[in-house]
């Protein structure tokens, strides 16, 4: 219990890291994957091309290797980031074209006939993307989003390769000094404490909009 | 009254819609009937202004006008869908009183009065707070009827009304169609079912397949 009380400050300061590349990740990627989704589903064909490949070099590559390029690869062509704002930046990039595949297939999930009833009852375009269908995609996205979210607090773990001291890498950091697997038992149940608080709010988000169907 | 002058259609080079000329009176019931493939729910689009025709012209009360781009004025054509289309994330009441709050800039309290009104005379009183899902089918298109009357249309138009319905629920879409005659209201059914169109028909237009 001693030896517990001793190495938690520092696993607790290197969540505090994994909380906030976790929540500005979020707050940053959920909004932009929502504009790509659109963008997406536009009639310029330039724009979806460009998408595309965005997507495909994101979702074909590893976090792992992004979160290399960004932070030793970008300097070679004079875009020199901090450690913290390198992680932040291949997280949103990464995370945003997974949001994007997401709202694309909820967005394109809504019938044409919901938009065509909109139209003979003379919404705009923007009454009926806000009133009609923002509503049901995101309770068609809710269990995607979700999985992702989860998904998210465990790949925080990977900017240890840029050196950012998150919690995994203050587990490693005692369980090297120490010789004892005891601070890995910790990180797993801070790790499982995270995601159990998401999936909280998660059911409690599918809930609420469970009241239609 | 609505008038349709030469009224031509094409899909990728193919006549669907080759001339069309119709006169539709005030307060009347024009029929559509045809085979399925004749381009009977393509006409109905096309004056709803959901597909935009490749010629001719549309008088409404005399005026000329274009479906496809007819926005911001009292020409309202409502579209009863044969599907409904309701909105499944809104309850009855705010289906009905959405569109008419946004557009017709009226405050929501005389809004919902005429939307309950309404809704009491399709039978539908108690059910103002249900969502769609939990509506029969021909609760769900009444309240389709319901949502496009409160936005005083000038024409309401209907694509297949009794297809999507217990037979025996043909006869209550009946007397829908033909109360709402009673009050003026200029109709137009698609539909393919001769029994049905021959009882609330004024007048009825056959649209026959065209050769390739």
């Amino acid at each position: 219990m001693h030896y517990v009380s001793e190495i938690l400050p520092s696993l607790i300061s290197g969540t505090g890291m994994t909380l906030s590349i976790f929540f500005w990740t979020i707050i940053i990627s959920i909004p932009l994957g929502i504009l790509i989704g659109l963008g997406m589903l536009t009639k310029f064909k330039p724009l979806t091309w460009i998408i595309n490949l965005y997507v495909w070099l994101m979702r074909g590559t590893p976090l792992l290797l992004q979160l290399i390029f960004v932070f030793y690869g970008l300097p070679i062509i004079g875009i020199v980031f901090p450690r913290y704002e390198a992680a932040l930046f291949a997280f949103i990039l990464n995370y945003t074209a997974y949001f994007a595949e997401i709202f694309r297939g909820g967005l394109q999930a809504i019938p044409v006939g919901q938009y065509e009833s909109a139209r003979v009852l003379r919404l705009t375009n923007w009454q009926t993307l806000r009133k009609i269908v923002i509503p049901q995609v995101v309770k068609i996205v809710l269990p995607s989003i979700g999985n992702e979210v989860i998904n998210l607090v465990k790949d925080s773990s990977l900017v240890y390769v840029i050196g950012l001291g998150d919690l995994l890498r203050a587990g490693n950091v005692a369980m090297a000094r120490d010789v004892t697997l005891l601070p890995m038992v910790l990180v797993a149940i801070i790790y499982l404490l995270l995601t159990a608080v998401c999936t909280l709010v998660l059911r409690r988000l599918e809930k609420h909009y469970s009241y239609w169907r | 009254m609505l008038e349709l002058k030469q009224i031509t259609k094409k899909f990728d080079g193919k006549v669907i819609l080759d001339g069309v000329d119709l006169t539709v009176a005030d307060g009347q019931i024009l029929t559509i009937v045809g085979p399925s493939g004749a381009g009977k729910t393509t006409l109905l689009r096309c004056i709803s202004g959901l597909t935009p025709v490749d010629g001719g012209k549309f008088f409404l009360d005399g005026q000329a006008f274009d479906p496809a781009t007819n926005r911001d004025n009292d020409a309202v054509i409502g579209v009863v869908f044969q599907d409904f289309q309701l909105f499944p994330n809104l309850t009855v009441l705010q289906n009905v009183t959405l569109a008419p709050t946004m557009m017709l800039k009226k405050d929501i309290k005389s809004v919902n009065q005429e939307a309950q009104t309404l809704l009491e005379r399709l039978n539908l009183g108690g059910k103002a707070d249900l969502y769609p899902y939990e509506l029969s089918g021909g609760q769900k298109q009444r309240v389709a009827i319901v949502r496009a009357l409160a936005m005083h249309p000038k024409l309401l138009c209907y694509d297949e009304p009794t297809s999507a319905l217990d037979p025996d629920l043909r006869h209550e879409v009946e007397q829908i169609i033909l109360n709402l005659k009673q009050q003026g209201m200029t109709q137009i059914v698609v539909t393919h079912d001769m029994p049905f169109a021959e009882t609330i028909a004024d007048q009825m237009l056959r649209v026959e397949p065209k050769q390739a």
